[in-house]
């Protein structure tokens, strides 16, 4: 089996979208010429042509607004914004506007279209360069939510993204793009809405997604050596979240831990905690714990790997259900 | 189009007089049968208008935002479009909405809280949803006017902005962003002169039409209370769209005579003899003037003109009193295309708890 990177595969999925419909765009700051700072988009605009594939102005409200024009006259624009921290400009348009059109308009106009942009930290970048948006999009009616953890999930979800009928914002783990993995390059599989099974274990399950779910299979390996056995689920879809996912690992386990990188206030975590309650209140052992970034905003490198969680706080906070 | 170094250029076009005389070339090629529409529709249009700030007086819609004195404006640039084309409008574009054939009874549902946006098709009709955060349609009017000229066809994207919407970034990045695709959309600037309470010369130092030369094409100003100057000018921009000639920023000075909106008190912040003077200026009765004195029309057809108005009027608040509030299940029906398990659950939790499954 070839290996691929993530950022291959996504490019791959890009390439494959494009060639399968002829109505995809895929354009952003960056993409055509330079084939985007993490090469997502290399080589698109040479093989699909400047009309396909091209660069923007420094203008992220304008070109993501404009994708609802474009969407309005049937095309699928796949807009790429060049860093989580650079997206909040188009805040106004796609929550004002791209998650309601369809609604606005009584399901008149569909609205495909995909915001993908490099996410999360890890990277120990800039300022503006790690932050963990997806509560902010997670929490909007209208949108979906995707985040990709390895290279062969990321080309699914990105094709099934393109393919959705309704606004997909894809969050690409930065730290995760240089990863590679084997295997084949296929849509088949868990859908949007359906989390992964990564590990399977009896005594505590750990909910995570994006870069996180490397840290949660090596605190799971860690944890092995002491006779613990992991339940690793790898969220993927946060809008929808799988429901179905999390209560069966509650029911499975009795605990719950979940990881993320966003800020531990009104995260993705205490709406996982919440679903567990609602639908495995009967199963849990003990309190879900929650293993976050700090609620500060996203620290300078050198402090990085004191904010991100760490196999060692996973650990413990495993311990402590446990205990 | 004139060029911003022309010392004439700041004022604005004008082809009738306020006082309904000549002033430029009227000829403009256009058949009896449309210089008739031009005023039939503006007609209709200020008559529904009254109708609809009576009905928000009186509770049947929950604000309305009226455009009284904007008539000539609205139909005017309306008017110059096709079928295929398409008009992004503000939410005080009621005017348009006609001119572009849409049921206003499914417009007013807007305004009575039926439903958000548009209450209509805006795909069959050419006309975008209604549009309240200022100046955010211009984006979606540039993105679909890329659209068009991808599809290799020639239709025009109209995107509507008032003079308050010119400080927004969205304007700029929208005017910018049509530039440089070289897009076939006209921007329709209506500067009335007043955004809620602030005056022009509180929003900008600037002339609005002059910006155009910033982002690499043309602006003119035009007297939007000048039903066929407006008409001329939006059809000359709008040719030029077609022919993949580009955007025009058309700024049609007119003047917004009622408040913001039926829940605003204009009185509280404006001098009553500005709005004076503006009424002296008023686009109906100029054009009528026009219009029986170069023995265009004649008082039957005036006439008939205010009777059909009277009675779209009538017909109108009786659809739109007898509009019912959605179901429940409305709430639910648009919001995914492909709507996720867990918000089918939601919606089946919701309506087993109102009775309304």
């Amino acid at each position: 089996m070839p290996e691929v990177t993530m950022a291959g595969a996504l490019n791959a999925a890009l390439r494959d979208s494009l060639a399968d419909d002829p109505k995809v765009l895929v354009y952003g700051e960056d993409v055509g010429r330079a084939g985007g700072i993490f090469g997502v988009t290399a080589g698109l605009q040479t093989e699909f042509g400047s009309e396909r594939v091209f660069d923007v102005p420094i203008s992220e409200a304008g070109f993501v607004g404009a994708a609802i024009g474009l969407a309005m006259r049937g095309y699928r624009p796949v807009v790429e914004l060049q860093f989580d921290g650079f997206a909040y400009p188009a805040l106004e348009q796609v929550l004002s506007h791209v998650a309601k059109y369809r609604n606005r308009t009584r399901g008149v106009c569909d609205m495909p279209i995909v915001l993908r942009m490099p996410a999360f930290g890890g990277l120990g970048g800039k300022e503006h360069h790690g932050e963990s948006p997806e509560t902010i999009y997670a929490s909007t009616p209208g949108l979906k939510v995707v985040v990709p953890s390895s290279a062969l999930d990321a080309y699914r979800l990105l094709r099934l993204a393109i393919d959705d009928p309704d606004p997909v914002v894809v969050l690409e783990p930065k730290a995760r793009y240089r990863s590679s993995e084997s295997g084949e390059l296929t849509v088949a599989g868990a859908g949007i809405g359906r989390a992964r099974e990564l590990r399977a274990g009896a005594d505590v399950a750990i909910a995570t997604y994006g870069a996180m779910t490397q840290r949660a299979l090596e605190a799971a390996d860690r944890l092995a050596e002491r006779g613990i056995q992991a339940h690793v689920l790898d969220l993927r879809s946060l809008a929808p979240l799988d429901v179905d996912a999390i209560a069966h690992a509650v029911t499975t386990t009795g605990r719950l831990v979940v990881v993320h990188e966003a800020p531990r206030s009104m995260g993705v975590g205490a709406e996982v905690a919440a679903l567990a309650m609602e639908h495995a209140w009967n199963d849990l052992k003990a309190p879900v714990e929650r293993v976050t970034g700090h609620d500060t905003p996203y620290p300078p490198g050198t402090l990085e790997a004191r904010w991100l969680p760490s196999v060692d706080r996973i650990c413990a906070a495993v311990g402590r259900t446990l205990a | 189009m004139r060029n911003v170094h022309e010392p004439e250029a700041s004022t604005p076009l004008r082809l009738v007089a306020p006082d309904g005389t000549r002033a430029g070339d009227v000829d403009v090629g256009l058949p009896e049968a449309d210089l008739h529409a031009l005023f039939r529709w503006m007609v209709i249009a200020r008559r529904l208008d009254i109708e609809c700030v009576a009905l928000a007086h009186e509770g049947e819609l929950i604000t309305y935002p009226g455009f009284e004195g904007q008539e000539a404006a609205q139909v005017g640039a309306a008017y110059a479009l096709d079928t295929d084309d398409i008009v992004f409008p503000t939410f005080r574009e009621l005017a348009m909405a006609l001119v572009r054939g849409v049921d206003p009874v499914a417009y007013l549902r807007y305004h009575r809280g039926t439903w958000h946006g548009a209450p209509y098709d805006p795909i069959v009709s050419g006309f975008a949803p209604i549009c309240v955060p200022t100046g955010t349609q211009l984006p979606h009017a540039v993105g679909w006017a890329l659209g068009a000229k991808l599809d290799g066809v020639d239709a025009v994207a109209l995107g509507c902005i008032g003079d308050g919407a010119t400080s927004e970034g969205d304007f700029h990045e929208a005017a910018n962003l049509a530039g440089v695709w070289n897009a076939p959309l006209v921007i329709f600037c209506q500067n009335n002169r007043w955004a809620i309470t602030t005056p022009l010369e509180e929003q900008t130092a600037g002339e609005i039409w002059a910006r155009a030369e910033g982002y690499g094409f043309p602006g003119v100003r035009v007297d939007g209370n000048d039903v066929l100057a407006v008409h001329h000018v939006t059809t000359a921009a709008i040719r030029r769209a077609r022919s993949g000639g580009g955007p025009t920023l058309i700024e049609a000075m007119t003047y917004r005579i009622g408040p913001h909106s039926t829940n605003d008190d204009a009185g509280r912040y404006r001098d009553p003899r500005e709005v004076e003077r503006a009424r002296e200026l008023d686009p109906i009765a100029r054009y009528r003037t026009f219009l029986l004195n170069e023995r265009i029309a004649d008082e039957g057809f005036v006439i008939a003109c205010e009777r059909e108005a009277e009675l779209v009027a009538g017909q109108v608040r009786e659809a739109i009193v007898a509009t019912p509030a959605p179901s429940t299940d409305e709430l639910f029906a648009s919001v995914y295309g492909d709507p996720p398990a867990t918000f089918e659950a939601h919606r089946s939790q919701v309506l087993g708890e109102t009775g309304d499954a």
